[in-house]
């Protein structure tokens, strides 16, 4: 064990706790008992082969999916019978694996939806949605499209608007599934800064990533999934050089 | 396309008096007939817009809602012979629960699912209505019609004035639900029902607030059949035509703004009493679909979406 994960352990409460959580596909099981924490401010990276679970966690932290068995806790509320909008409300934030816009609408409005059914949605003065919107557009340089239909998009600017749809509902925790994938270089780069500098604002990241470089010089610390199980934990370098890991990913 | 509220409120009032103003001066019954059928069908396709357009939630269960209204009415006039005004309240009040029922029972079914699901609803209500003795079962129900009040001159003329205030109602709740945060909601569904729910949308509850909504006017639309018909059987209560007129009227006129459904339906529904008078009453089913046809492969944004191209193109050269 690392001094960093043994900060973790120490800590009174983490922000998300999961404890032996469970999934199941008809006979399939996606997740196997898998526990977690992951401590507020924390840059927390979430590896593992195709098809080991990493999208099913999440889809079970943020609501999409219902896990069968055990606790998913958010900074000490058990939130795992909720539904999804009202775990986004909490302050669990989400991007998608396939960007997900909302095609009908602009960039702009895109970023409206999370602002008046989370932010504002108790607001009685109605607040200027439209200039909020348009600051966080102008903090991940994507203000320039804040008018262009959100079906027009390039493959980054999808990304960079669904992490900014994600931070318009205000988390506290974003989870970022695989925003990196299918990007240019330059393009990881931007991404990552824009995460960088979300973490700096106190938001826990929890980052699902291929692209290994990125996760590893992104995270603090490191989960490696493999067929529905945690198979190992620890700081990047350590990850690397897990025997374990190394079987999950190249099957020697 | 925005319009101001003033601009709205206005053109409802000069609708209104027009109706007043031709119900007061023309003497001809029959047209009157034929317009209450066209403005009827303003009230369906703008309350079916408000899940089927905004939503995204084709429903086909339109003549449920309309045939309940009728039924409703039906009943309110043989048990307490209770006004018009009354027999609308209590027939929408039905329908929007209605719309709730039927929408916890459906709203998570989707796509073609849903639209099955709700077809199924028609069959069903139809059935119970069949063998339902006291609404006359499946030979119908004669209803007399009270003396007309003032200051009209004619039951049907009343009866197609109240349809324009229904009309009116129908598209200002539209409108409403639009431009405000649960329109925007409501598109968030139909674009990506997983992204709004992760993006805060509660989306099973703005379903079934449309969904319930939309049930209502539906309703309401169809309580004033049994007077404007003075008859009521059950075979045309619920006929499947109103489905498809309530979800083609939309689709032709555009199903992205509120005038959509009423161009769709002041158009499609005077072609059909046209063909009806001057051709025959089966072709104006025909006229329907193809005209379902041509829209969907040549201008799925319906006439307000062609509008929407032609204003940008005449922008474009200006520029």
């Amino acid at each position: 064990m690392t001094e960093w994960s043994f900060d973790v352990q120490t800590m009174t409460e983490p922000l998300l706790k999961i404890t032996s959580v469970t999934k199941r596909f008809g006979g399939f099981t996606a997740l196997d008992g898998v526990n977690l924490a992951v401590a507020q401010g924390e840059r927390f990276g979430l590896i593992g082969p195709n098809g080991s679970g990493k999208t099913t966690l999440i889809n079970c932290i943020s609501g999409a999916l219902r896990n069968e068995g055990g606790s998913i806790q958010f900074s000490g509320e058990e939130v795992s019978k909720l539904p999804a909008y009202q775990r986004t409300r909490r302050g669990i934030a989400r991007s998608f694996q396939i960007p997900r816009p909302f095609t009908s609408m602009t960039v702009l409005e895109n970023l409206l939806v999370p602002l008046e059914f989370v932010a504002h949605r108790n607001s009685l003065l109605r607040p200027d949605t439209r200039a909020e919107a348009m600051e966080i557009l102008q903090s991940i340089s994507l203000a320039d499209k804040a008018g262009t239909p959100s079906n027009q998009l390039s493959q980054v600017e999808l990304r960079k608007m669904e992490l900014a749809r994600a931070m318009a509902a205000r988390p506290r925790l974003l989870i970022s599934d695989e925003a990196m994938a299918g990007l240019s270089g330059n393009e990881i780069d931007e991404v990552l800064g824009i995460l960088f500098k979300l973490n700096e604002t106190g938001i826990t990241i929890i980052m699902i990533e291929h692209i290994m470089q990125a996760v590893m010089r992104f995270s603090q610390r490191v989960v490696c999934l493999d067929a529905g199980k945690i198979i190992c934990e620890g700081t990047p370098t350590t990850i690397v050089a897990n025997a374990d890991v190394q079987r999950a990913y190249l099957g020697a | 396309m925005k319009t101001n509220g003033y601009g709205f409120w206005i053109g409802s009032a000069v609708v209104l008096a027009l109706a007043c103003i031709a119900a007061a001066t023309i003497k001809n019954e029959y047209y009157f007939f034929a317009a209450y059928i066209v403005v009827q069908f303003v009230v369906l396709a703008t309350a079916w817009n408000i899940l089927g357009g905004y939503a995204g939630y084709v429903n086909f269960g339109t003549s449920a809602f309309f045939g309940v209204g009728a039924y409703i009415a039906v009943m309110l006039i043989k048990w307490m012979n209770l006004p018009l005004g009354l027999q609308i309240v209590a027939a929408a009040c039905v329908g929007g629960a209605l719309g709730f029922a039927v929408g916890l029972l459906t709203l998570r079914l989707r796509g073609i699912f849903f639209s099955i699901a709700t077809v199924a609803v028609t069959i069903i209500l139809e059935t119970a209505v069949i063998n339902w003795r006291f609404v006359g079962g499946a030979t119908g129900v004669q209803i007399l019609r009270p003396p007309v009040m003032e200051p009209f001159d004619s039951y049907t003329k009343m009866l197609f004035v109240c349809a324009v205030i229904l009309a009116i109602i129908a598209v200002a709740i539209a409108r409403y639900i639009e431009t405000s945060w649960i329109g925007r909601g409501l598109r968030a569904i139909r674009d990506n029902e997983e992204a709004a729910e992760c993006t805060g949308v509660p989306t099973l509850k703005l379903k079934l607030a449309a969904c319930a909504i939309s049930g209502a006017l539906m309703s309401a639309a169809g309580a004033p059949l049994a007077m404007y018909q003075s008859f009521v059987e059950p075979a045309s209560a619920f006929n499947l035509t109103y489905s498809v007129s309530a979800l083609a009227m939309p689709i032709i006129g555009g199903t992205s703004h509120w005038i959509g459904p009423v161009i769709g339906a002041l158009l499609l529904g005077t072609v059909q009493q046209v063909v009806t008078v001057t051709i025959s009453s089966e072709l104006n089913v025909l006229v329907v679909g193809v005209l379902l046809v041509v829209f969907v492969v040549g201008a799925p944004q319906g006439i307000v979406g062609l509008f929407v191209k032609l204003r940008e193109k005449i922008k474009g050269k200006n520029i």
